[in-house]
């Protein structure tokens, strides 16, 4: 039974949304890109994480290699050693790349860069073009790698056994231990982060907040001369430094401390936005005492520097001359690079799409001053 | 000695707490501001793009509050207002339809309990014991009473034609999230949700709209849900092909390995909840669930799997939801390799790692829903280990 709800779809509507590509070419559209083509396309849009040969960067999905390599004990999993279907390259590079600007990559781009990634694979010939006509002769070499989900046959009837309850085996040893790799976060005090505190310690870490007066005096009720001499202050007052050891915030570890000279009549309120916004970030650009280039330059002290300055980093052409023009990363500047890195900057590596809200701009703005050089 | 506790007037049995208005839309009270989710940073490359994980050491019951309930996202948490929200049904349907949220409220709801587990819960651990804490084990879960739609009264309004064997879910997010599902199942226990315990759908959740799809991997949950596309065949996404895919020993990988098969965990005592009091009573508490229907039975061992006492089952047990058990146990002070075994409707017995490992090698990365070991030293002090 129909209830008549909805509206129909339009075919502009569907044609904007239903963008899936199926193994079958079903969805694609026409156009076409070949390999040199994509080689500029990736190395502008796409090689700031997954490397100029698709080798990715840091732990950004390596594209290329890694043939031979699924039965390894570290197998490399990519586009020609694991992906069954070309079609879920074109797809995905069209719909969600590159990553933090998605929907920016046209669709003879989309051929053009699926193109050189069968050439980074050694598939195809550098002088291939890829389009909708020959898209369905591409078979990708795991293309039978693959085979639905056997478990109700293969495993579910070992383990459908009614199971032993009593002297099962021999007695156990540890064998493996997790607090042997380290690699747990942690609390200040060396335990697995999030470790429920001990009732002693619980209330000690949590000072109680001193007597609001205005209650005191507003509220004439009965006993209220004893509270006045109630030991709770007291109590919190004695409580030892063991706040030292209260769990401290969930990010309160990696926050890099500010240095105290530039902190100075900065909004701490809207530096902790800032900080939260800057999460957009730290994909790309790491920050604090210790941080090192990565994808994107360290950005410690950036507010107010000149621009090009972070030793090692390899900087875009763009950005590269707007240094050489003397580029300083002022207020300004910074507003309108990061509303959008594109149109401020053509040409820059940066795929970001951009804060389109002032305010968060002005909080990530507030919180790199923060952060000391 | 009298307890100052007791023979003293404390301040807040004299003066007044709180007006009713001190937090219009409460938070926990700061005493549990050790109950939060939680983040391994060193596991993805970038937080917009990662997991973070339910403290279920610290939580009791079954339902899990939204606010700590763990969150993966590919592309960030959007925030999707219902104005301007917008669900299409297109593809292989008599009529393609777009939806508002108002159009949504608008069909008969129903409402169901169900677990999401990443099909990485405990992933972490296929080479061995890895990371320290019931949270950062087995914390990828969470389990909460949904309202909303049934996807199938959707489907019904625009009409699938016979042909359309598979729904392809993707959402508004940068990522899409695509993933496809058999029309069986999409017009059997989808759901297409808008409350949560009771709640709108908290952003990260996928506010205002996101799929429920009880007892399968929580990466087909599709949140911010914008389109539904039928569709003849598997459109074999990003997320089906390259990822959440099962690579075994041979070299091949298991696809559309959808169920998340029968589990359980000791959630206290465990590395973050250690023994604190001494020996005598001991309460071992445990969730365990199955994406194939009831739990039937759960198991503890306190030596390591040699012997087995059966556990109390607390309140419900509900379908693909999560179930609480728990075991009162006397203990003497002395060490303990504390296990549990749970048993669902079909008779499947959740199997050791090893067991597991037999078959599908150190490669899986998914779907490891193996028996979790946790040593109880004599202080009470509790470690993640493997044992044989």
């Amino acid at each position: 039974e129909k209830l008549g709800l909805g509206r129909p779809a339009l075919p502009e509507e569907i044609s904007a949304w239903d963008v899936a590509i199926l193994p079958d070419g079903t969805g694609l559209r026409p156009g076409s890109g070949d390999v040199a083509t994509g080689d500029e396309v990736f190395a502008e849009k796409c090689a700031t994480c997954h490397g100029e040969f698709a080798e990715g960067l840091d732990a950004w999905p390596v594209l290329a290699g890694g043939e031979g390599t699924l039965t390894d004990r570290r197998p490399v999993k990519t586009i020609g050693s694991y992906w069954p279907y070309l079609s879920t390259v074109w797809d995905y590079v069209h719909r969600s790349m590159p990553f933090g600007s998605a929907q920016t990559v046209t669709v003879d781009e989309t051929y053009a860069i699926t193109a050189f990634l069968l050439y980074s694979n050694g598939l195809v010939d550098e002088d291939f073009t890829l389009s909708n006509e020959n898209f369905k002769d591409i078979v990708l070499p795991n293309a039978d790698g693959f085979y639905v989900d056997d478990r109700p046959e293969t495993e579910y009837p070992k383990f459908r056994v009614e199971p032993c309850m009593k002297d099962c085996g021999p007695a156990v040893k540890v064998t493996k231990r997790a607090a042997e790799l380290k690699v747990t976060p942690t609390d200040a005090d060396g335990r697995p982060a999030g470790t429920i505190p001990a009732y002693d310690e619980a209330s000690a870490a949590e000072p109680a907040a001193p007597p609001s007066t205005d209650t005191a005096e507003a509220a004439p009720v009965e006993g209220q001369e004893k509270a006045a001499t109630a030991p709770s202050t007291e109590a919190a007052q004695a409580a030892p430094a063991a706040a030292v050891e209260a769990p401290p915030a969930a990010d309160a570890a990696t926050a890099p401390a500010p240095a105290p000279s530039e902190t100075a009549g900065l909004d701490p309120a809207l530096i902790d936005q800032g900080k939260n916004v800057f999460k957009k970030c730290v994909a790309c650009h790491k920050v604090g005492e210790g941080a090192k280039n990565a994808t994107g330059p360290t950005l410690n002290g950036i507010v107010g520097s000149a621009a090009g300055q972070s030793e090692g980093f390899k900087y875009s052409k763009a950005l590269a001359d707007k240094a050489a023009a003397g580029l300083t990363w002022n207020e300004a500047e910074l507003q309108a690079f990061l509303e959008n890195p594109k149109d401020f900057m053509k040409g820059t590596k940066m795929t970001f799409a951009g804060l389109k809200k002032a305010e968060d701009r002005a909080a990530v703005i507030a919180y790199l001053r923060s952060i000391g050089k | 000695e009298p307890d100052p506790k007791i023979t003293e007037v404390q301040e807040w049995a004299t003066a007044f707490g709180d007006p009713v208005d001190a937090a219009p839309y409460g938070t926990p009270i700061r005493f549990e501001s050790h109950v939060v989710r939680r983040n391994v940073e060193w596991l993805t490359e970038s937080p917009v793009s990662s997991i973070n994980f339910t403290p279920i050491h610290a939580l009791e019951g079954t339902i899990t509050p939204q606010g700590c309930a763990f969150e993966r996202h590919h592309s960030g948490a959007i925030e999707l207002s219902k104005q301007d929200y917008r669900l299409m049904i297109n593809g292989l349907v008599e009529k393609p339809l777009v939806f508002t949220f108002e159009d949504l409220l608008r069909f008969p709801r129903t409402i169901n309990t169900a677990f999401l587990e990443c099909a990485a819960n405990g992933g972490m651990e296929w080479g061995g014991a890895q990371l320290e804490g019931c949270q950062f084990t087995q914390g990828m879960i969470h389990n909460m009473e949904y309202t909303g739609v049934p996807l199938r009264l959707l489907l019904e309004e625009a009409g699938v034609k016979p042909e359309g064997k598979w729904i392809y879910a993707e959402g508004a997010d940068a990522s899409s999230n695509g993933r496809s599902i058999p029309i069986e199942k999409a017009l059997d226990d989808v759901m297409v949700a808008f409350f949560a315990n009771g709640e709108a759908l908290r952003k990260e959740h996928g506010y205002p709209v996101r799929l429920v799809v009880p007892g399968w991997e929580g990466n087909m949950w599709i949140k911010w849900l914008r389109r539904i596309g039928v569709y003849d065949k598997a459109v074999e996404s990003r997320e089906e092909t390259s990822k959440y895919t099962d690579l075994m020993p041979d070299g091949r990988a298991r696809k559309w390995t959808w169920t998340m098969d029968t589990k359980s965990v000791i959630t206290s005592p465990s590395p973050q909840a250690p023994i604190r009091h001494g020996k005598g009573p001991l309460v071992l508490t445990g969730l365990a669930w199955s994406g194939n229907g009831k739990i039937k039975r759960v198991d503890v061992s306190l030596d390591g799997g040699v012997n087995w006492q059966e556990a109390r089952i607390s309140g419900d047990i509900k379908s693909k939801a999560l179930t609480r058990f728990h075991l009162d146990i006397d203990w003497d002070g002395s060490e303990m390799l504390l296990q549990s075994r749970a048993i669902d409707e079909t008779g499947y017995v959740q199997p050791t790692k090893d067991a597991l490992r037999e078959i599908r090698g150190l490669n899986n990365v998914y779907h490891n829903n193996g028996i979790q070991t946790w040593w109880v030293k004599a202080d009470g002090e509790v470690e993640n280990v493997e044992v044989a």
